[in-house]
């Protein structure tokens, strides 16, 4: 019997039509308030002001982006670099500590290691809010208050429970013969982690290091707390700064506050397309496993 | 064990008694605790310094007086008495914090899972929706709060603009005016998570669900809400369940958007003053670490509450396969 292609089914196409038209306004819901940001950076100040607002500039000003970068007061070149020193160095940090501690958790027979285990996995529902005035105390008596070191000193002491109960999931997944013929072969611990299990977590390391870099890049709250000098901000302290004295010499410079918005919004929209797989991956299987 | 014979009987005790103290059963296997605990150093030294140490010193600085430069002192249960009876902004910041969770988390859970819905109904394009949506969730909150006050400006927004387009004569103020300002920031907060991971985890569940429950149902002539209500929902339960317990600890910490998106921190009236802010102007603002401390306590301890009763509460309708 030949196979017929399935009929047309009014029923099925009314519904799917229905569903596409749902689709699109959800679109323009998620998606009108980027564009509108994207439309307003490319704005001259008449055109930004003027009303009712245009959906779109007449002549797209890309310059706008030259010169938020150039305006001495708002330095956004200062803040993008700021940022990007915090999470590069914040997700080195997670990704190799929490591989570290995994690697000891998933591999090794010691005294205490279910108790340690357990206090990691607390550090999850304990709420953080109780450790933010501390560590605050903590770094102001170390004389590190409007400096980029609280911001990424603490992911270099295992990064956090998450990312430790999420390698040590892989690592468990791993044979252990495999260690175990390298170790008959002379290899030592250090060179089995580094050369032989490491490679294999690739994947479950990027995940980790995707999830790490865009949760840095937003932080708000800590920089908030820990730096008080433009010269020293973040992005998001910065936009924040920029937000709420918006004009420059008298000339306001909301188009460029938008253009800076924009500028902030790239990094983590670029890290996410390359690692999207990865990215869905490891939510999903906090989401399942938690 | 080959080593351990080759040693006389005063070595092998002694590393017995050494591999008795690592918790380990051979001198063979001391090696391997050893770098165990080397590997482990880092959180060992993390735990106590950011995680245990803090928690206990914050608990010790809620019963003091502690501006920071002098030496805190003791003044018992003086901060949680002020905080209970003698501060006008406490329990206002505490009402304003739960109206916001009220509002939010039930709208972002059915919102996010009518997308994941929509998502998983094998149409053509599934993938770049879901991108699409998920976008909001990349930006930063502060961008976020930045262009929604934009898109909200009562005069010369888009919103209201729209909204005059289409006759509605006098457009909310939004984040302008103590009536609404609180709504507003929980919109910008629905907007921005709808899409987020709460949706992925949704959709991951949903495609987990196998197609013979739904395919017998039918032939029992059951309707699309019978399988939704008692095929759908009930096998989904438990990434609900762990959805709910984020969403609600996410909605109890609310900070950036309110402190951002009204442009005075905390809102018109103090409308978004809740207590996150509250903490952050009590502590870091004015410098009383010792208050600060308590009512992170009282934060943490009704975000304990919340766990527990959820905990306790889902064993009623959290439904796991291997039970």
């Amino acid at each position: 019997m030949r196979m017929s292609k399935p009929a047309f089914n009014p029923v099925r196409f009314s519904r799917n039509l229905v569903l596409y038209a749902i689709l699109m306004v959800l679109v323009v819901i998620f998606g009108f308030p980027l564009l509108w940001t994207l439309s307003a950076s490319l704005k001259t100040i008449p055109e930004f002001a003027q009303f009712p607002p245009a959906l779109f500039p007449q002549s797209p000003q890309w310059i706008n982006y030259w010169t938020v970068l150039n305006t001495p007061r708002v330095p956004v070149l200062t803040w993008l670099i700021n940022s990007s020193i915090v999470v590069i160095l914040t997700t080195i940090g997670t990704t190799l500590t929490s591989a570290l501690v995994a690697y000891s958790f998933a591999r090794f027979n010691y005294r205490g290691r279910d108790f340690l285990f357990l206090l990691t996995l607390a550090t999850l529902t304990l709420p953080a809010q109780v450790t933010l005035i501390p560590q605050f105390i903590l770094f102001f008596k170390l004389g590190m208050i409007n400096t980029l070191y609280p911001l990424w000193v603490p992911s270099w002491f295992g990064g956090g429970a998450f990312g430790i109960f999420m390698l040590r999931q892989f690592f468990k997944s791993i044979p252990r013969d495999l260690d175990e013929a390298a170790l008959i072969d002379g290899a030592g611990y250090p060179r089995i982690f580094w050369s032989i299990l490491l490679p294999l977590l690739g994947p479950a390391l990027a995940t980790l290091a995707i999830i790490t870099f865009i949760a840095s890049w937003g932080d708000f709250q800590n920089p908030l707390l820990y730096l008080n000098s433009p010269d020293k901000f973040t992005i998001s302290i910065g936009l924040q700064f920029f937000n709420v004295s918006p004009e420059v010499g008298g000339v306001p410079m909301r188009h460029l506050l938008m253009a800076a918005c924009v500028m902030s919004m790239i990094p983590t929209v670029a890290i996410f397309f390359i690692g999207q797989r990865y990215f869905v991956q490891g939510v999903v299987m906090s989401g399942l496993k938690g | 064990m080959a080593i351990a014979k080759q040693m006389s009987p005063a070595q092998s005790k002694d590393a017995g008694k050494l591999a008795a103290l690592l918790g380990v059963k051979t001198r063979f296997q001391v090696n391997g605790a050893i770098w165990g605990y080397i590997f482990a150093l880092p959180w060992i030294i993390g735990l106590i310094v950011f995680w245990l140490g803090p928690i206990f010193a914050s608990l010790y600085f809620s019963f003091t007086e502690y501006d920071i430069i002098s030496d805190p002192k003791w003044v018992g249960t003086a901060n949680y008495v002020k905080a209970f009876t003698n501060d006008p902004q406490f329990w206002p910041s505490l009402a304003k914090t739960f109206y916001f969770t009220i509002l939010f988390v039930p709208t972002t859970i059915v919102g996010s899972l009518l997308l994941a819905m929509l998502l998983n109904q094998k149409l053509y394009g599934t993938n770049i929706f879901r991108t699409l949506f998920f976008i909001p969730h990349l930006v930063p909150a502060v961008a976020i709060a930045v262009v929604w006050l934009f898109l909200m400006q009562p005069r010369l927004g888009p919103i209201n603009t729209f909204l005059r387009s289409i006759g509605v004569e006098n457009p909310p103020l939004w984040l302008g005016s103590s009536d609404t300002a609180l709504e507003s920031v929980t919109l910008i907060n629905v907007w921005a998570a709808l899409g987020g991971n709460n949706m992925l985890i949704f959709l991951a569940a949903l495609q987990g669900v196998p197609q013979d429950f739904y395919e017998a149902a039918e032939i029992d002539g059951a309707s699309t809400s019978q399988k939704f209500w008692k095929i759908t929902l009930p096998l989904i339960s438990p990434s609900v369940f762990f959805v709910l317990i984020l969403t609600i600890i996410a909605a109890l910490k609310v900070f950036t958007t309110a402190m951002i998106a009204p442009q005075t921190p905390g809102g018109p009236s103090n409308a978004t003053w809740f207590i996150l802010v509250h903490i952050y102007h009590e502590a870091f603002l004015y410098l009383r670490m010792g208050y600060g401390s308590a009512l992170s306590w009282v934060l943490a301890v009704i975000l304990i509450v919340f766990t527990i009763i959820q905990n306790v509460t889902s064993k009623r309708w959290v439904y796991y396969e291997n039970e």
